[in-house]
């Protein structure tokens, strides 16, 4: 691994029960950048998150995150080394409020991630900053994504999961969200996501790597997936 | 021929006004499809047709009959199938088995208990499988399909009790695009063939204006707009809400 | 007037005592998602303990207030101990295995309890400066109720404190709802769930110190008091601690004012209310849920999250060495009684009787997805219906075994109509209830039931007086009723109950009535557990009200989760395991609880899919697609 990655996979396979979800995954990221992963309806995006975040563990490969071999580690483990993980089915605590939410998410700062706090994070998520008191539950679907992007990020984390934040979203609050993984890059944050949304995928990303029946089928930058018809015909279907 | 008509349709929950006072009409053949921003009341209209949910006020009538406030399996004996967003299939069971579990159902077999189940409807339902193209994997268990086949077999299962009038939730959701297109082709066929109304929610704005006929939108509970694809994607207040400036426009 | 304020201070004070086992219940139900059927252990070590600590330590002893603060604590560090030791390993594992290893924990606690303080009752010492009573409206009135009264209120509001003011209350809401979430935001779950489970178990600890003045520390305080902590927390809401006091209040008033109430006749019967003090909760119980399912301040369960991460598999026919199995065991069973002595044979005509009743559970349970805490209603119903058919009406034994199951379907279709509308948890509590309404007229009609001295000369007819001639009649209705329940399984109904199970959704929209064929198959579930309890009655020439006890429904639970859900022939195999384990260790050791409650833990930690789920696995292992 290149001492300028953030987080390295390397070579993770894994199993839900007997089946063979994910086999030889690697991938780089390095600080500061957006990388996405791209692959349609179970191709392996959210198990290779899951993998990462530790809430499935690989039966064989590595995970470096910050230097450190995170292998086999709780998710809590995880995430106080700094990573985030915002799941693609949202998950507010829909009993709590907006502001216990985030109070769930708290964690320490740190030195080398950018720092927030609630009233940070209002001036990025408006809307949350005038439902500061609302149940999760009462919440839209695109109020609720914003919510628990900005509940990881009260982790202070170095660099989060992001699991198809466009997802079910209307056109609109998709452009939003776009303007917000942008406004993150801006902060410092790295940011891996997933995506079947091409279009929303090329506006943020700096790189891709295409994921095909839990395998990675081709990785490059987003101009050089741009400019190969075979491969985005190929794998993404378009 | 008008199969579905929906006349001042309202529900609220608690303070929320969910539904507000819609009316649409449907008819047969038609792909009607119903969008909107989330939280506009896509869903419990939805709810409020297939019998999910009680409506405080307004009618739903299918074919001339009134059919507001009846039970789910009261409304799909009359002939209205329905797919689920998120699908929902019997996983202990197999793609023959889920469909002969309809066929049991419509031909009101349920209490039977002593044949094997197995052995009821087989011709029927591997008929129904061919025709959404599942019939190769009519032996596999539901729960280690693919996302997209799990549709198709949701479809079979929808098609079981020839309905008349068919409700999508979200038919294409979580499809690669190429999928959701052949889905959507497949959807066509079928009610070309059969002369099925339907009526489907839906986020992809590419399956919406290439495979609807007309378009309704909802907005906090009301509707907004409706009418054909070009005309409803040339509304300001659709686009102002809705749409955005992504490229829809 | 006066007398009735006095009932009524009286009844706040047991609400006082309820309430604080209930939350506890509750809170650690609400987190882990584990029903507690050792909760009533803790309670019942609380009082020992505060007897030990107020009274008998060797070195001096803590003073009353001393020593029930240390018994708080002590049940407290217990309760972190199991939590650590055994249900850590096991939050994983399908909820009803956590259920049973709880119950390990009763039975292992129940005996270490007997071996450490005997079996004799401990009168507690009073509480000083709280000794003797105070006149309110004229009526003499103990002062340390007064303190009960004031303790309910107070631990009420500082459990609203911790849960809304503190972060750690904060996170364990956020954990209710969703613990993988909290896990991923960076909350060490692990820590999270023990200090709960401390919480939980400190309270139940606190509760039964404090009865110490109330009444003696008996063994039977724990079951006696999980039942009612369960129908509060039911009543309540899962998970509402302000919906526990209310129905915490409303049962203990309801008791208080029966307590007292004058007897009177309805129809020419005399009712005498006071003499029927355990029925009022559970009706209470069963009217709050069909009003309200979810209870007085309850809401819909969020789905739990990653509890069992089970797929349902698919069910296929059985493969054909399975059913040589089959035939080898039918072929083992007929020949048994060759080889067996007197006891033996009254030992295998119990497993075969258990053989259907654990199949009767299993058809609720495995296809329906219905899991009956109480399925020895249906068992004592059928055990009554032939005992009271033979002492009353003199009927033949031929007769009498019709009617066991008839009078247990009768009980089916009753129970059965209001069980159908919930489901999960709250379905299960339901069930445990209508099994303590039929013990509890077993237990408490003594002129029809005869009460604790049950019903004796229940002989079978001539031709089957003989053992060997019972056995092989219990053998040909047992297996012919597990048979025919088998073959429902897979004809039509059975598939139109799993597809209920499966998808309830899916199953509406496709024209399946679920909730009326649910009550076909809860109805068909009770006539044959019937059966197999007008059997039961017959061999043991006697019926008594432990046929309906909470014990013998774990007994049924057990066998079908040993067993293992999934598979067809799982209750056989655990009726059989464990029907032997427990005749044989009854036997051998006086401490047979304590053994058989550590098997329990072992083969919960061994097999969490079943000992049969187990073996399928390994079946099916390399033979392609588990599922």
């Amino acid at each position: 691994m290149s001492s300028a990655d953030l987080l390295a996979v390397e070579g993770i396979h894994t199993y839900y029960g007997r089946a063979h979800i994910l086999a030889d995954i690697t991938l780089h990221v390095r600080r500061g950048e957006v990388v996405v992963l791209l692959g349609r309806n179970g191709a392996g995006k959210s198990t290779t998150m899951k993998t990462i975040m530790g809430l499935l563990r690989p039966a064989a490969g590595r995970i470096v995150f910050g230097g450190q071999d995170i292998t086999g580690w709780a998710p809590y483990a995880i995430a106080r080394a700094g990573l985030g993980y915002v799941p693609e089915d949202r998950r507010v605590f829909t009993d709590l409020t907006v502001m216990e939410n985030l109070e769930v998410g708290r964690q320490p700062p740190r030195a080398d991630a950018p720092q927030w706090t609630p009233e940070r994070l209002f001036k990025i998520f408006p809307n949350l900053g005038e439902m500061r008191n609302r149940p999760g539950g009462r919440m839209s679907g695109g109020e609720q994504q914003m919510l628990t992007i900005a509940r990881t990020l009260m982790g202070n984390p170095r660099a989060i999961l992001l699991d198809e934040p466009s997802e079910g979203l209307a056109p609109v609050i998709v452009d939003q969200m776009a303007d917000t993984i942008l406004a993150l890059k801006r902060e410092g944050l790295t940011v891996i996501l997933s995506e079947q949304n091409l279009h929303f995928a090329t506006r943020v990303s700096d790189r891709a790597y295409i994921i095909e029946k839990g395998r990675i089928r081709y990785y490059g930058t987003m101009a050089e997936l741009a400019a190969n018809e075979a491969v985005r015909a190929q794998y993404l279907s378009v | 021929m008008t199969v579905l008509e929906v006349t001042h349709l309202s529900k609220a929950f608690g303070g929320l006004q969910a539904v507000a006072d819609v009316s649409f009409t449907l008819a047969a053949g038609e792909l009607l499809a119903l969008i909107g921003p989330n939280g506009a009341g896509k869903s419990t209209c939805f709810n409020l047709l297939n019998g999910q949910l009680k409506p405080d006020s307004g009618t739903v009538r299918f074919e001339g009959r009134d059919i507001t406030g009846l039970k789910p399996r009261q409304i799909w004996r009359l002939g209205i199938g329905r797919t689920f967003q998120i699908t929902a299939t019997f996983a202990s069971m197999t793609v023959r088995e889920n469909v002969q579990m309809a066929l049991l159902s419509y031909h009101r077999q349920l209490a039977q208990f002593w044949r094997p189940a197995s052995t009821f409807h087989r011709e029927e339902a591997d008929k129904l499988l061919a025709q959404v193209g599942m019939l190769d994997q009519a032996d596999r268990a539901c729960g280690v399909l693919a996302y997209g086949d799990l549709k198709r077999v949701e479809l079979a299962v929808a098609l079981a009790n020839a309905p008349r009038l068919l409700l999508m939730d979200e038919p294409t959701a979580g499809m690669a695009p190429k999928e959701r297109v052949e889905l959507m082709a497949l959807t066509r066929e079928v009610v070309r063939q059969r002369n099925i109304a339907v009526l489907f929610t839906e986020h992809d704005m590419d399956v919406v204006f290439g495979h609807a006929d007309r378009i309704i939108v909802l907005n906090r509970g009301r509707l907004i707009a409706q009418g054909r694809p070009e005309d409803v994607r040339a509304d300001p207040r659709v686009q102002e809400i809705y749409l955005g400036a992504g490229g829809y426009a | 007037m006066d007398f009735v304020v006095a009932q009524f201070l009286t009844g706040l004070a047991s609400a006082s005592s309820l309430f604080l086992v209930a939350s506890g219940l509750s809170i650690i139900f609400g987190v882990s998602r584990i029903v507690n059927f050792a909760h009533g252990s803790f309670y019942m070590l609380g009082a020992y303990l505060g007897w030990t600590f107020v009274t008998n330590l060797p070195y001096g002893h803590l003073g009353f207030w001393g020593g029930v603060l240390a018994a708080t604590v002590a049940v407290g560090l217990i309760g972190v101990a199991i939590e650590i030791v055994l249900l850590r390993r096991i939050y994983a594992a399908p909820e009803l295995f956590q259920l049973l290893a709880t119950f390990g924990v009763v039975l292992v606690v129940q005996d270490l309890t007997l071996a450490i303080w005997g079996p004799q009752d401990l009168l507690g010492p009073r509480a000083p400066g709280l000794r003797g009573a105070v006149e309110i409206l004229g009526q003499r009135f103990p002062r340390y109720e007064l303190l009960l009264i004031v303790v309910g209120p107070v631990v009420l509001g500082l459990l609203w404190l911790l849960f809304h003011r503190t972060r750690w209350g904060t996170l364990v809401r956020a954990a209710t709802q969703d613990r993988e979430m909290v896990g991923a935001l960076g909350v060490d779950q692990k820590l999270l769930f023990t200090s709960v489970f401390f919480l939980g178990a400190c309270l139940a600890g606190l509760g039964g110190a404090l009865q110490l003045p109330r009444e003696p520390v008996t063994l039977a305080m724990d079951l006696s008091i999980i039942a009612d902590a369960f129908v509060v927390v039911v009543v309540g809401g899962m998970g509402s601690i302000a919906g526990a006091y209310l129905a915490a209040l409303l049962i203990a008033e309801l008791q208080a004012f029966m307590l007292v109430a004058p007897p009177f006749t309805v129809l020419g019967i005399e009712i005498v209310l006071s003499k029927m003090t355990l029925i009022p909760s559970f009706i209470v119980m069963a009217v709050v849920l069909i009003v309200r399912p979810y209870g007085l301040l309850g809401r819909p369960m969020a789905h739990a999250r990653a509890v069992t991460g089970m797929i349902e598999p698919v069910v296929r026919p059985a493969p054909r060495e399975l059913k040589l199995v089959g035939l080898a065991t039918l072929a083992v069973l007929l020949l048994a009684p060759l080889a067996a002595g007197d006891y033996g044979l009254i030992v295998l005509t119990e497993i075969v009787i258990f053989v259907l009743f654990a199949a009767s559970l299993h058809f609720i349970m495995g296809p329906g997805g219905m899991v009956s805490f109480g399925h020895a209603a249906y068992f004592g119903l059928g055990a009554y219906g032939a005992a009271l058919a033979v002492k009353h009406f003199a009927a033949p034994m031929s007769v009498a075994l019709i009617l066991a199951p008839l009078a247990a379907g009768l009980g089916g279709v009753l129970f059965g109509w209001f069980v159908v509308r919930l489901s999960g948890v709250y379905l299960a509590m339901l069930t445990l209830a209508f099994a303590q309404i039929v013990w509890s007229i077993a237990f408490q009609w003594v002129e029809v039931t005869g009460g604790d001295n049950g019903i004796l000369g229940v002989w079978p007819a001539e031709w089957a007086s003989n053992a060997y001639a019972f056995y092989y009649l219990a053998l040909v209705l047992c297996v012919a009723g597990a048979l025919l329940l088998r073959r429902i399984i897979y004809a039509p109904l059975g598939y139109a109950l799993r597809a209920g199970r499966d998808s309830p959704l899916r199953a509406e929209a496709i024209g399946i009535p679920v909730a009326r064929i649910q009550w076909a198959a809860f109805t068909c579930a009770a006539l044959f557990a019937g059966l197999a309890g007008g059997l039961f009655a017959f061999s043991k020439g006697s019926v008594f009200p432990t046929y309906v006890s909470i014990p013998r429904s774990v007994d049924a639970l057990m066998m079908v989760l040993l067993g293992g859900v999934q598979t067809i022939s799982g209750p056989i195999v655990g009726a059989i395991v464990y029907a032997g384990l427990h005749e044989q260790l009854s036997r051998l050791t006086d401490y047979w609880r304590l053994i058989l409650g550590l098997a329990i833990i072992v083969l919960v930690l061994a097999f969490p899919q079943g000992i049969a789920g187990a073996a399928q696995r390994w079946w099916y292992r390399g033979k392609g697609e588990v599922a």
